[in-house]
């Protein structure tokens, strides 16, 4: 058999336009035009949706290893944490500009997310739920412990972030937080987006199918869940100093295991394996915190376990499986 | 031509059973080898010690010159070999696109190759994992172990269960692969006589040894010895 003529490049170039089509759809236009005109619309509601907008990239961030790679986690908001206290403790000892420090703590929280990849991957469920966990107790003790540098249990105060670029000044308002939460969840949204759509995203996928037998397919099964629990962490961690940035400061909480189990309620309501379903999660979640902790400030989460009860039972997939499912019905007819 | 793969005196089975016992056979580059016998002698037991999911007790693998038995299962598929399970393993949630695109590497096997051979996969390449016919997925199964761009490939019951009309047109793609010579192949199939005229040589296995080896076609032209080894008229 005669060696190929086309060179490597031309080959991976031919392969690359048949990959599956990952243009953004009306609706996802849409979705991210209604957050442009919130900005304008409710201007008294921007502090709440940049928060929306921030936990909504977390959710993201545990939707790739949970939703795509089937990776079940109890802790990802050590490197949420992990993230806020990077950002957090350089604009206190000097570093005050916001986007190097959002790299510095996306590549930190990578940095622990790798370490502890090695730890996740060689386990099952269980193992994996438990060693989430553990590391999540023991970096939150850490930094409980650690009061000298992180403030313990009073938090990190003195976070004073520069104004983006020199030019916007983050206000009290929340206007700067709003807009730079929002271009910063939607770039690393859309690479993101890109990510699970490539080759790569697609083998994960196999391999939450069918895990067992994917090396003798051609995917590498640890390397690959290495390396998504790695850009997972990363997006978490850009997740926290978004948060230490826009709030100016970095709750002990933000490494807290109930921080962890919200995550995953939201996840699961928005719908897991979707990307948007821990946007849509955080948005559900979030507002019904806001508005049921307003009509009973004590008994609210009595309606968010039965909206998660509802939720699971009635729409497989979540709010969006569940939408998916109602459309489905309704184009058959 | 230039020997592809060696197996040693091999002995493999899963955890302490053994299965295979002491298997000796080699293969050039781009030759084919149907590998015959009864339910339950070891046949897929062979193809999947080549990948490395079965333990080896004795014996030595050398694949291109190198130590088979020391690269993992992953590594074995990124060296040049091509696995066609006999499950299948489709995946529901991907597409018949995205199941090739998942795994794809560079060569000469690209998706425009696949589709030109099996026409039948262009037509549904939007279609999950879970909306193929059993012949779709066979298809699939092959396609999928073709883009990694294999040296060697290690097909494992490719027509079982399928429709007479489905088996023919994989016999021709089969045949196809074979007449090219640019990759070496092993088939494993209940259907002795199919294997037979698909391939070069054959081995006939039982209860983990080697009991006959022969060119295909003169296998194929000596009922008797047939039916005595696999007990097909």
């Amino acid at each position: 058999m005669a060696t190929p003529s086309l060179p490597i490049a031309s080959r991976l170039a031919a392969n690359a336009a048949r990959l599956p089509s990952d243009r953004l759809r009306p609706l996802e236009v849409a979705f991210w035009l209604a957050w442009v005109a919130a900005f304008f619309l409710f201007p008294s509601y921007r502090l709440l949706g940049s928060q929306i907008l921030i936990t909504g990239l977390f959710a993201v961030s545990l939707d790739l290893i949970l939703g795509y790679a089937g990776i079940v986690s109890l802790g990802h908001a050590a490197f949420f944490g992990v993230g806020a206290y990077t950002a957090g403790l350089l604009a206190v000892h000097g570093w005050h500009e916001p986007i190097s420090g959002l790299f510095a703590a996306a590549i930190v929280a990578a940095i622990v997310g790798y370490l502890v990849s090695f730890l996740v991957v060689r386990g099952g469920d269980l193992t994996r739920l438990m060693v989430t966990l553990g590391i999540g107790l023991m970096l939150w003790e850490a930094a409980n412990k650690a009061a000298f540098i992180t403030g313990g249990v009073d938090g990190l105060s003195g976070v004073t972030i520069a104004p983006i670029f020199g030019l916007w000044t983050f206000d009290l308002a929340g206007r700067t937080a709003f807009v730079y939460a929002l271009v910063v969840v939607f770039v690393v949204f859309m690479v993101m987006r890109r990510l699970v759509h490539s080759p790569f995203g697609l083998s994960l996928r196999g391999i939450q199918q069918g895990g067992r037998r994917m090396p003798a397919i051609g995917a590498p099964v640890a390397r690959r869940l290495r390396a998504i629990f790695t850009v997972a962490a990363a997006v978490a961690g850009t997740a926290g100093a978004l948060l230490a940035q826009t709030t100016q400061f970095v709750g002990i909480d933000s490494l807290g295991f109930q921080r962890s189990a919200d995550l995953l309620i939201m996840l699961v309501l928005g719908g897991t394996g979707r990307l948007y379903g821990g946007l849509v999660g955080a948005i559900v979640f979030m507002l019904a915190q806001d508005y049921l902790s307003g009509i009973d400030p004590v008994y609210w989460q009595f309606w968010i376990g039965f909206l998660l009860v509802v939720v699971v039972l009635f729409a497989h997939g979540g709010i969006l499986g569940g939408l998916q499912a109602l459309r489905t019905r309704f184009l058959r007819r | 031509m230039r020997e592809l793969l060696a197996v040693d005196n091999v002995t493999a089975g899963y955890g302490a059973a053994v299965v295979l016992e002491d298997v000796t056979l080699s293969l050039a580059e781009g030759d084919s080898l149907a590998l015959l016998g009864r339910n339950g002698v070891g046949k897929t037991t062979l193809l999947v010690t080549l990948m490395g999911l079965t333990r080896l007790h004795r014996g030595s693998l050398q694949f291109a010159g190198a130590n088979l038995a020391a690269l993992s299962t992953y590594a074995r598929a990124r060296a040049g070999i091509g696995w066609v399970p006999q499950e299948r393993y489709m995946w529901p949630s991907l597409t018949i696109e995205e199941h090739l695109t998942s795994v794809a590497r560079p060569g000469r096997w690209t998706l425009a190759k696949i589709y030109e051979i099996f026409p039948r996969l262009e037509e549904r390449r939007g279609n999950f994992g879970n909306q193929l016919s059993g012949g779709e997925q066979q298809m699939l199964a092959i396609a999928r172990a073709l883009v990694v761009n294999p040296r060697l490939l290690l097909l494992d019951e490719p027509m079982e269960g399928l429709a007479p009309i489905i088996v023919q047109d994989l016999m021709k793609v089969i045949r196809g692969l074979v007449a090219e010579g640019g990759m070496a192949m092993v088939i494993v199939e209940q259907h002795a006589k199919l294997a037979l005229s698909l391939t070069r040589n054959a081995i006939v296995l039982d209860r983990g040894r080697i009991v006959h080896r022969s060119p295909s076609e003169a296998l194929l032209e000596d009922p008797q010895t047939l039916h005595r080894l696999v007990a097909v008229a």
